[in-house]
């Protein structure tokens, strides 16, 4: 077995919250002088775990004093963006990171790059780490796009003699040999990406860090990266590091996972356990929205209210991750106040860039019509296996009363991940197997010859 | 884990490091990064326009004019018996270079908080790069005072200048100058990633210290009770010696300059410091 190449102790990183100017003279001269007594900081310890869900406490609840702040009203200023975070990465490993917004992910990266230094704990690194938390960041529109690789090639850490041994294959490997001596403001933006993405992928490495890049680019560049990360783990040894929201990638990439919640570190292990338990822990959560309990407060008006709106598999449970070749159910429950002949229930469905992968009402189709009367109804719509592409959708509840006349027209309600799993087992032709289709949608169609 | 493996690890990254832990080999494994800043700060400054670096010729000569004008032609300033041009370039030319130094290196942070948010090397090499192509700005100068001292010369003009002291001190200055205008300006940069208002003070800070600086004056025409505080000045010392040996003529002092080289190493050491404290977690709070 390879020895670790990256140990992760204890790491915990402060952040203040709200205005950052205000106070912090006082701030840090009492935490000097609580340093000077040989104390500890006297704000590290009643930060909170960082939770965006929850509202910040208040001192006092139904007039008894909070035991939890008895210590002081600051401590709602303080949050633990990672608190006490361990974890190994061995060598030639590919890890992926998951979690949902605000779960320390780029936190963690960023110290791992050493742009921000962690609070407490600390990491051990054996080697040289790349870090690219952006693409082409040191870029100088002016210059060429020769002397522009010069230039983030030493950002990145790369000697002179280094870079100018490897410029042909960093051209080749960008595409764009034509426009060398151009400056880089005449670049489209893909061209841009290409030329720095090629920069970072010649860097000579021995840990490579990679925070969403692959959310630029089209499909092919996309595909082009991923194929390098992995050319880079399998015949080079490098040790890769990946942070996306995009399952999709990790699960195509990467062998073992973390999962990231709140700052501290929920799950360590194999890749696809870790994607089932971010989905039982954060995904299902966000595709479902239920306002059972608050019935007048519920999107509508006095005519309907939407009561919930939820994603679930064929067997009824709650789901926020959907493997293609499965069946999903979008299930509407709604309360009818006033009948009306012309209502029609739906939604549209987004793909993570927003565009409409398409609309269905439950009245679609010839003599299918659904009567609604007054109460409560349960809607249910299939999206049939071997529909969806792999990514990331979004449900908009759309329903109306008759032409333009919205009762409820909620866009990026509730979402779900879905990972494509219809179209074929990995082959020749596309090593990374589930690798994404261009496109909105990938249905499984029909071939005869 | 074995005893022997922890060892083996090539790098920490921990919350606080030692005061006197300054990375300068980091810094010595970059160093082409600090001429690429310096290409890419001359090149892109100059590349639309139609004079380029001569910009760099122009600024000077005209402040030097109007200094003629109103200090000596209307004030009737002194000095020093000078030709008073010349006593004009040789105070702005150090000066000049001071202060950009130092007007440059002190938003050093904020100016590139965008990309040290995003990746990671020594950051020192950013100011050091300013200091390094600013002085490409005071060649130029330089070589306008250099013409103007010969064609004086050449006139006849009742000027000394020390040719031993030029050879030997000038580098010396110049070290001391750069060296300056770094420290301040470091300290200066780390300070405003919390406290903004140094900001504020500083834009029009340096432009009244030249007045706290015997650089449209002469050292010896100061009233004997403010001499002292001008002596405080770490930047009087340089000037007075810069003109001594071009021009002949000046209030040139070991003491006054010895006194500009501990100042100038001691800021400079200081400044170093604070910036390395400063660069782990400023992103957190600029």
């Amino acid at each position: 077995m390879s020895s670790p190449v990256i140990r992760v102790e204890n790491l915990s990183k402060l952040y203040r919250l709200g205005e950052v100017s205000t106070g912090t003279i006082s701030h840090d001269l009492n935490r000097w002088w609580h340093r000077l007594l040989g104390k500890e900081d006297p704000y590290a310890k009643i930060g909170q775990v960082n939770d965006l869900t929850r509202k910040v406490a208040k001192p006092k609840q139904d007039g008894v004093a909070n035991p939890a702040f008895s210590d002081s009203a600051l401590s709602k200023e303080y949050v633990w963006a990672l608190k006490d975070v361990n974890f190994e990465v061995r060598q030639g490993e590919v890890l992926g990171i998951i979690g949902r917004n605000g779960a320390g992910k780029s936190t963690l990266l960023k110290i791992l790059s050493r742009v921000t230094a962690p609070t407490k704990g600390g990491i051990k690194v054996k080697g040289r780490i790349a870090s690219l938390l952006e693409v082409g960041t040191g870029f100088h529109p002016e210059l060429t796009g020769r002397e522009n690789v010069y230039l983030y090639g030493a950002i990145l850490g790369m000697r002179r003699h280094e870079i100018t041994k490897r410029m042909d294959a960093i051209v080749d490997f960008s595409g764009c040999a034509a426009y060398l001596d151009t400056p880089v403001k005449r670049y489209s933006s893909g061209m841009y990406v290409r030329l720095a993405f090629s920069v970072a992928a010649h860097l000579s490495c021995d840990v490579l860090i990679v925070d969403e890049v692959l959310a630029v680019g089209d499909a092919g560049f996309q595909r082009t990266c991923i194929e390098k990360m992995e050319d880079c783990a399998t015949s080079q040894g490098t040790t890769v590091l990946v942070v996306s929201h995009n399952l999709q990638v990790i699960s195509a990439l990467c062998n073992r996972s973390i999962v990231l919640e709140n700052g501290c570190l929920e799950y360590e292990g194999l890749t696809n356990n870790g994607i089932l338990f971010y989905n039982d822990r954060v995904l299902s959560s966000l595709a479902a929205r239920n306002w059972s309990a608050e019935a007048d407060s519920s999107p509508g008006d006095h005519r309907l209210r939407l009561l919930r709106v939820r994603c679930q598999s064929a067997a009824g449970e709650a789901i926020g991750l959907c493997p293609t070749h499965l069946p999903l159910n979008v299930e509407m429950e709604i309360r009818i106040e006033v009948e009306s002949p012309t209502l029609r229930v739906g939604f549209c469905l987004h793909d993570s860039s927003g565009a409409i992968a398409f609309a269905s009402y439950h009245d679609d189709g010839e003599g299918r019509l659904i009567p609604l009367g007054c109460g409560r109804h349960l809607l249910s719509c299939t999206i049939p296996s071997g529909v969806l592409n792999g990514g990331h959708y979004w449900i908009s509840p759309r329903i109306s009363s008759g032409i333009k006349d919205w009762i409820v027209c909620l866009d990026r309600l509730v979402s779900f991940e879905t990972i494509l799993t219809h179209i074929e087992p990995p082959n020749a032709l596309y090593p990374s197997g589930s690798a994404k289709r261009p496109g909105v949608s990938a249905p499984l169609l029909v071939w005869s010859a | 884990m074995p005893a022997e493996l922890d060892e083996s690890w090539d790098l920490l990254i921990q919350p606080k490091s030692g005061w006197f832990d300054l990375h300068l080999a980091d810094l010595w494994r970059y160093r082409d990064l600090l001429w690429m800043f310096v290409i890419r700060d001359f090149v892109a400054v100059y590349k639309q326009t139609i004079l380029g670096p001569i910009w760099f010729f122009i600024q000077p000569l005209l402040t030097t004019l109007t200094f003629t004008i109103i200090f000596s032609g209307v004030a009737k300033i002194s000095t020093d018996g000078l030709p008073p041009l010349l006593f004009y370039l040789a105070g702005t030319t150090p000066w000049n270079y001071f202060a950009t130094c130092l007007n440059k290196t002190s938003t050093t942070f904020k100016d590139n908080a965008n990309l040290f948010g995003k990746v990671y090397f020594p950051r020192l090499i950013t100011p050091l790069s300013i200091v390094v192509s600013t002085l490409i700005q005071f060649v130029i100068q330089f070589a306008t005072l250099v013409i103007a001292l010969l064609w004086y010369l050449f006139q006849g003009a009742d000027i000394h200048p020390n040719w031993g002291g030029i050879l030997v001190g000038t580098p010396l200055l110049i070290l001391m100058m750069g060296g300056l205008g770094l420290g301040f300006g470091i300290v200066i940069s780390s300070l405003t990633t919390k406290y903004r208002d140094l900001a504020f003070l500083i834009t029009f800070g340096v432009q009244l210290a030249m007045y706290a600086t015997p650089v449209v004056y002469p050292l010896s025409t100061v009233p004997e009770k403010y001499r002292l505080w001008l002596e405080l000045n770490p930047m009087t010392g340089v000037i007075e010696a810069f003109r001594t040996i071009y021009l002949g003529a000046g209030s040139f002092s070991w003491p006054l300059l010895g006194y500009s080289a501990a100042v100038t190493a001691g800021v400079l050491f200081m400044g170093i410091i604070i910036f390395n404290r400063v660069e782990k977690t400023f992103m957190d709070t600029v």
